[in-house]
């Protein structure tokens, strides 16, 4: 089964990905109770560790443990004393050493949460590193989809955007294809990685290509500060030819569900009237989120390797 | 109404086909299905003459051998009072008292509780009753679903060795048993049968000659 952190999809079996799916589809049931939350995880702490801002993920995360009625910290660089320049592992061992059950952690380059883990007792959890991976979101954004279409094998998936730089689009890549989906991906050439086809998916140069009877589409958003000018020549010429709207949704199939990590720059990457209602399913996404990672807390808090004493 | 779901999925043996399962399946048979039937059946007619108000019949089964137990004895209400009570299934995992002392996280089961359970008469179904934590974990659970007015336990069968107090208000059989043995309920030799095995703990002379 599982290791004692989650760090990348990649590392994950399809038994493993299909036990937290199926784990969270029970979250889900108590998400949908007047009391939504359960003993399961009391007296335990949970910190997250966020280097790299964001609210949406930490509240997801904030709300998940507390529906298990663990006490959750919250520890964010502006706060801290990363300021006066102690190390991340410093500080990670520091927070280790007041006894975290699970420790969540983000950070804007890629590999901290596993260098954190291979310090620290407590399971550590991928909340987003770099252009790694983002656990969590593959785990909902399948969940999302096996709900809505009952299914993941089979399915064709089109992932649209920034890829080389998205770990977004590199966990869903994992995490689609080991359940047995097709994906391709759809950009401009400089925002395909060059050993894409090493993933097992197929890139398009062409929208209209890469839509062609897929069940999933799914836009990624745009660093826009990051990247006008150097990866797009503008905003305006991405969103007319990447850019997701009703007209190219129909070379996808009748029944296409759209998706978007959030948040939407709105008419970029999807078409204002693309991004709330049908066929979107971006708000089920985020509920969703909070029922993955109730899952993979309950699946990993408080839990040890068993190898070292 | 639903099919009855496999009865302990992850119990470790293949029992793949339910008539093989007759054949190989260890231990020995304690209730046959028209003895659980039968348990059933005087049940119900003791859940009628204790309760008054009977249209506030909750039945929940606690997964898994709980869930076609729950069905049956709502079908032996239909029968003996031609009543149709509410079933639910609840699942105890997320309540239990050593879900994170042991390794592996138990997985979880379904829950599925079709109406608020607010002043009902909460008749909780178990397959086998031991040490009582499992029915502290289901009222704590049903607690979270509302204020029942009463809450009543059914157990198929009671084993003993409670840890915790806890009474059962219907048993179907007392079984003595030593707490190294184990009780299971599975599925009988046909489909849609059900049978309750005591498989014992390896005796003295045996552990004697393996070591």
């Amino acid at each position: 089964m599982m290791g004692t952190d989650l760090l990348a999809i990649e590392d994950l079996s399809r038994e493993d990905i299909e036990l937290v799916l199926e784990t969270a589809g029970h979250m889900q049931e108590v998400g949908r109770r007047d009391v939504k939350k359960v003993p399961t995880l009391r007296g335990r702490t949970i910190i997250n560790l966020f280097f790299e801002s964001s609210t949406r993920t930490r509240t997801s995360f904030e709300i998940a443990g507390k529906r298990l009625s663990a006490d959750v910290v919250n520890f964010s660089p502006s706060s801290s004393s990363l300021k006066k320049s102690e190390s991340i592992l410093d500080t990670a061992k520091t927070l280790d050493a007041m006894d975290p059950d699970a420790v969540v952690v983000r950070h804007a380059v890629a590999g901290v949460p596993k260098r954190i883990a291979d310090e620290l007792a407590a399971p550590v959890i991928n909340a987003g590193d770099g252009a790694h991976e983002h656990p969590t979101q593959a785990l909902l954004d399948l969940l999302t989809v096996k709900e809505r279409k009952g299914r993941i094998d089979g399915l064709t998936v089109t992932i649209i955007g920034d890829i080389a730089h998205s770990r977004v689009a590199r966990s869903n890549i994992y995490g689609f294809t080991k359940l047995g989906a097709e994906v391709r991906v759809a950009a401009p050439p400089t925002m395909i990685p060059a050993n894409v086809d090493c993933l097992g998916v197929k890139a398009f140069g062409s929208l209209r290509e890469a839509l062609d009877g897929a069940d999933v589409v799914m836009a990624l958003r745009i660093q826009m500060e990051r990247l006008t000018g150097a990866y797009f020549p503008s905003v305006r010429e991405y969103s007319g030819t990447f850019g997701l709207d009703r007209a190219k949704l129909r070379f996808a199939k009748d029944d296409v569900i759209v998706m978007h990590p959030g948040p939407v720059n709105r008419g970029v990457e999807l078409a204002h009237d693309l991004a709330d209602g049908r066929p979107s399913v971006i708000l089920d996404q985020v509920r969703n989120g909070v029922a993955i990672r109730m899952a993979v807390l309950y699946l990993l808090a408080g839990r040890r390797p068993e190898s070292e004493a | 109404m639903q099919s009855e779901p496999p009865i302990h999925p992850d119990a470790g043996s293949p029992a793949s086909a339910a008539s093989e399962a007759a054949t190989s399946a260890p231990g020995r048979v304690v209730l046959d299905d028209v003895a659980i039937r039968r348990a059933l059946m005087r049940i119900a007619h003791e859940v009628v003459e204790r309760n008054d108000d009977l249209d506030r019949l909750y039945l929940v089964g606690v997964p898994n051998g709980g869930v076609p137990l729950a069905r049956r004895l709502a079908k032996s209400l239909h029968e003996v009072a031609d009543l149709e009570p509410v079933v639910g299934i609840l699942d105890t995992t997320l309540y239990r008292d050593d879900v994170l002392t042991s390794g592996e996280r138990p997985r979880l089961r379904v829950t599925e509780m079709p109406s608020a359970v607010d002043e009902q008469i909460v008749i909780l179904v178990d397959d086998v009753c031991s040490t009582g934590r499992t029915i502290r974990a289901a009222m704590d659970a049903l607690m979270d679903f509302g204020r029942p007015r009463a809450v009543q336990v059914v157990a198929l069968v009671d084993r003993g060795h409670r840890e915790l107090p806890i009474k059962i208000d219907y048993v179907g059989k007392n079984i003595p048993t030593r707490s190294e043995d184990r009780v299971k309920m599975r599925p009988g030799r046909e489909e849609g049968l059900l049978e309750v095995a005591l498989i014992e703990a390896a005796g003295e002379s045996e552990r004697g000659e393996a070591s």
